[in-house]
């Protein structure tokens, strides 16, 4: 037996570093997790049947605590109150008075996701897998149409690029369609760039959706209207995403990039009757997130907290000149107006 | 560790003088700095797999962004760093020391984790993934380099083997590692990013304390030289090699002779193949549009290449060392064509996707190392790195332009049709490149070449003339 080199000591020493570095931050994000778990304020709580009879929110609650990632109500007249949870755990909701869809991430060495169509008593109706991490979710008004969209990503080293995936589901019929199939229309001509993504869907009725489209060969982001019984989506504006429409159908509100460096993006209005449009300038902050309608003139989205991993707010904004944000819902996400 | 701990006694093996190891037990073992390497490899796929698994889920979960922009910045990188990789081989050619080239692009990688670490914004991480991927692509080259002067010839393509395997375990185990991670510590990324820092630190600890320094153009020149002596030849014609202390720096680096006649066929043949590879993304797409399966285990359908590819890369290398290499590496796309029609034709049900994904391992397996290899093979040892790195860039640069031309056939006439399209036109092009290299395999390597590749292992280890540190010999 040969004594083991000074190199054999070096590469040791630097497995042990390694190791008591990576045990240390484990058990220190482990103990915070535990403590913010522990040290949550206990969330005000009501029950689930008082709220649903009432004008509400519907939301992804984040405040730490057994109840992370559940989804909640709150009445519209209380949005900071106490809120009721269901058992329904998602990434992103969306909700109307007969249903609510929730797509989120099965935890596990073997990372999954789904899509779950629930009905009015928070039961399951229906599930299936998607192919990628939830990004956004839309029901119609009167719960027909459902829009998912997925972020498909290649993992393997070989792989390049990635795609978001869109499905338009037919609640009624069955029928389900990938819209990135559609015919794409740039401004009045059929185009057919090689790539092309489609996400974050809004419906105007039972056949007109608006939506985000990109094509990177083409170095375009487009608003796009579509059509499902005419398999078309057609650009309405160069520039913006994740458009979300009005109560009334008057208004698009969408996020718009107004930086580059670093990446700024704001909220911008559509005025759908005369074609006019404005930015938001009350909020100055950054936001990434398909807005939703509080009622006609206010909007709301969620902002992550800069020093809590995994919390976020939802904030609200009056479309009026001088509104600035208010803070709507504190340690929510994804919010939606059921019965407004 | 044993396997790493005995590569570094590899310089004191028996040294350029001559006394080589008898045959037979040099064919059954792959060199150590081999598997030093593979290592290496394996320590850092970890690193930046268990990264990249989790990465869409931090940017959404705890940064609160949408993973879109992300996908568009992977994809410029992906072409970025198949570029660097022409500069990472040229530079290890240059210096002849490709072991520290391609430390700088381990390095790098690893400073990479540091800086997920620190980075809270979406600009932050960005830049992040693009010093990751510079050090991917400075990298690969030199290590290839490396794995072929430390191999012996005559079992190079089974050397590689070895290494992929070892790199493909890693890529495997990395997610594996990353998402148990965050099922035991909710949103504990931070973790999965020191936990990955560390991998990438030991793995270049491995790199810089027990590979050595091999010296492929200086082993070549000195190769050279000895056997003009023993053949009883003036040392050297018209040159001062005789001259003591004169630094034997072997032939200077040329972009001719980084593409030979053999090496110009070889890129021709994979770089033209390599139109018709769409990627394996576009058949995941396919096989979930039409299976069940496939839909429910999406996400995962990489991993199951992964298993094949892992589990094959070694077996195909030897069978590329007996029946030939370039022409195990065009037969390979045979597979592929498979796999692609297995994707577009409705055969239902989980077994059409297992057979697909298997057939997907075995293209790599045939291609991936068998590729380096073959060029290894046939480039001069003073133009390597850049060979094998222009052979890579070829072949990511081509297979980017289909993946961006194959997205027409997929809009006009839908996925299987496409796919169809692409498999004709691959089983039309198969027989061209077969002719095309079917050469490269029969002819034996010319004597003076061959003596120069066989003993590139010793001389290599010993070329710094000096004997090492005493502790190594112990």
């Amino acid at each position: 037996m040969s004594r083991p080199t000074p190199r054999v000591w070096a590469l040791l020493a630097v497995v042990t570093v390694a190791i008591g570095v990576g045990t240390a931050v484990g058990v220190t994000e482990y103990r915070r997790a535990a403590a913010q778990d522990a040290a949550a304020d206990p969330v005000a709580a009501t029950d689930l049947a008082s709220v649903s009879g009432v004008p509400h929110l519907v939301f992804r609650s984040t405040a730490p605590g057994d109840q992370y990632g559940l989804v909640a109500l709150v009445p519209l007249d209380d949005p900071s109150g106490p809120r009721a949870f269901t058992d329904v755990e998602c990434d992103r909701v969306a909700a109307g008075a007969t249903a609510t869809a929730c797509l989120r991430t099965i935890r596990g060495v073997a990372t999954r996701f789904e899509a779950e169509l629930l009905d009015a008593q928070w039961q399951t109706t229906e599930t299936w897998p998607l192919p990628g991490v939830p990004s956004r979710t839309r029901l119609s008004s009167d719960q027909t149409l459902l829009a998912t969209t997925s972020f498909v990503t290649g993992h393997s080293y070989t792989t390049t690029g990635f795609t978001t995936q869109t499905i338009v589901h037919d609640l009624t019929s069955g029928d389900s369609f990938d819209i990135e199939e559609f015919t794409l229309v740039v401004d009045g001509e059929e185009v057919a760039p090689v790539d092309r993504n489609l996400w974050g869907v809004t419906f105007a009725d039972d056949d007109t959706f608006y939506a985000t489209a990109q094509s990177q060969s083409l170095g375009h982001t487009w608003l796009v209207r579509g059509s499902l019984s005419e398999r078309t989506v057609e650009t309405i504006q160069d520039g913006g995403a994740c458009p979300s429409i009005s109560p009334d159908g008057t208004r698009i509100g969408f996020k718009v990039q107004t930086s580059n460096d670093p990446v700024h993006w704001e909220i911008g209005i559509l005025d759908l009757r005369d074609g006019s449009q404005r930015v938001l300038t009350g909020e100055t902050r950054s936001f990434d997130d398909q807005i939703a309608w509080l009622d006609d003139d206010t909007v709301m989205y969620g902002l992550p907290r800069a020093d809590e991993p995994g919390v976020t707010d939802v904030w609200s904004i009056d479309l009026a000149e001088d509104a600035s944000p208010v803070l709507l819902v504190p340690q929510a996400w994804s919010p939606q107006v059921v019965g407004g | 560790m044993t396997a790493s701990t005995r590569s570094g006694s590899l310089p004191a093996e028996p040294a350029p003088g001559g006394t080589r190891p008898p045959r037979a037990a040099r064919s059954t073992r792959v060199s150590s700095a081999v598997v030093t390497l593979g290592i290496v490899s394996l320590l850092t796929d970890i690193s930046s797999e268990s990264v990249a698994a989790i990465l869409p889920l931090y940017i959404t979960a705890a940064l609160g962004l949408s993973t879109i922009a992300y996908g568009f910045i992977d994809g410029i990188l992906q072409g970025a760093s198949a570029l660097v990789r022409i500069a990472g081989g040229w530079a290890a050619d240059r210096g002849d020391h490709p072991k520290w080239v391609a430390f700088v692009g381990y390095g790098l990688s690893a400073v990479s984790r540091a800086g997920l670490l620190l980075a809270s914004g979406f600009a932050g991480v960005a830049a992040m993934i693009t010093v990751d991927r510079l050090g991917k692509g400075i990298r690969t080259a030199p290590r290839d380099a490396m794995i072929t002067a430390a191999s012996e010839p005559r079992t190079l393509a089974r050397s590689f083997g070895v290494h992929r395997t070892l790199d493909t375990v890693g890529a495997t185990l990395g997610p594996l590692i990353a998402f148990a991670i965050l099922l035991v510590i909710p949103n504990g990324y931070h973790t999965v990013f020191v936990v990955s820092l560390g991998f990438a630190v030991v793995g270049l600890a491995v790199l810089g304390l027990f590979a050595p320094d091999l010296r492929p153009r200086r082993a070549a020149w000195l190769e050279k030289h000895r056997t003009r002596e023993t053949r009883g030849l003036p040392s050297c014609k018209g040159c001062s090699c005789g001259v003591p202390g004169l630094v034997p720096a072997g032939r200077p680096f040329s972009w001719r002779s980084a593409a030979n006649p053999a090496v110009r066929k070889v890129l021709l043949a994979v770089g033209g193949l390599a139109l018709l590879t769409v990627g394996d993304g576009f058949v995941y797409l396919s096989l979930q549009a039409r299976d069940g399966f496939a839909t429910q285990w999406f996400p995962l359908l990489y991993v199951g290449t992964n298993l094949a590819y892992m589990s094959l890369a070694l077996p195909i290398g030897r069978l590329a060392d007996r029946w030939g290499r370039a022409r195990v590496l065009i037969v390979g796309h045979v597979a592929l064509l498979a796999a692609y029609l297995s994707a577009a034709v409705v055969l239902g049900g989980a077994w059409t996707t297992l057979v697909t994904l298997a057939l997907l391992g075995v293209f790599y397996a045939a291609t991936d190392g068998v590729l380096a290899a073959v060029v290894g093979e046939h480039a001069d040892a003073s133009v390597r790195g850049t060979a094998i790195g222009t052979a890579q860039t070829v072949v990511a640069v081509a297979r980017m332009v289909s993946a961006a031309g194959f997205g027409f056939l997929w809009y006009g006439l839908g996925r299987a049709p496409a796919m169809l399209v692409v498999a004709g036109a691959l089983a039309i092009a198969l027989p061209f490149a077969y002719r095309a290299v079917r050469g490269l395999d029969t002819a034996p390597p010319p004597d003076d070449q061959g003596e120069e590749d066989e003993t590139a292992v010793p001389s290599d280890a010993g070329a710094d003339g000096a004997p090492r540190s005493p502790e190594d010999r112990s």
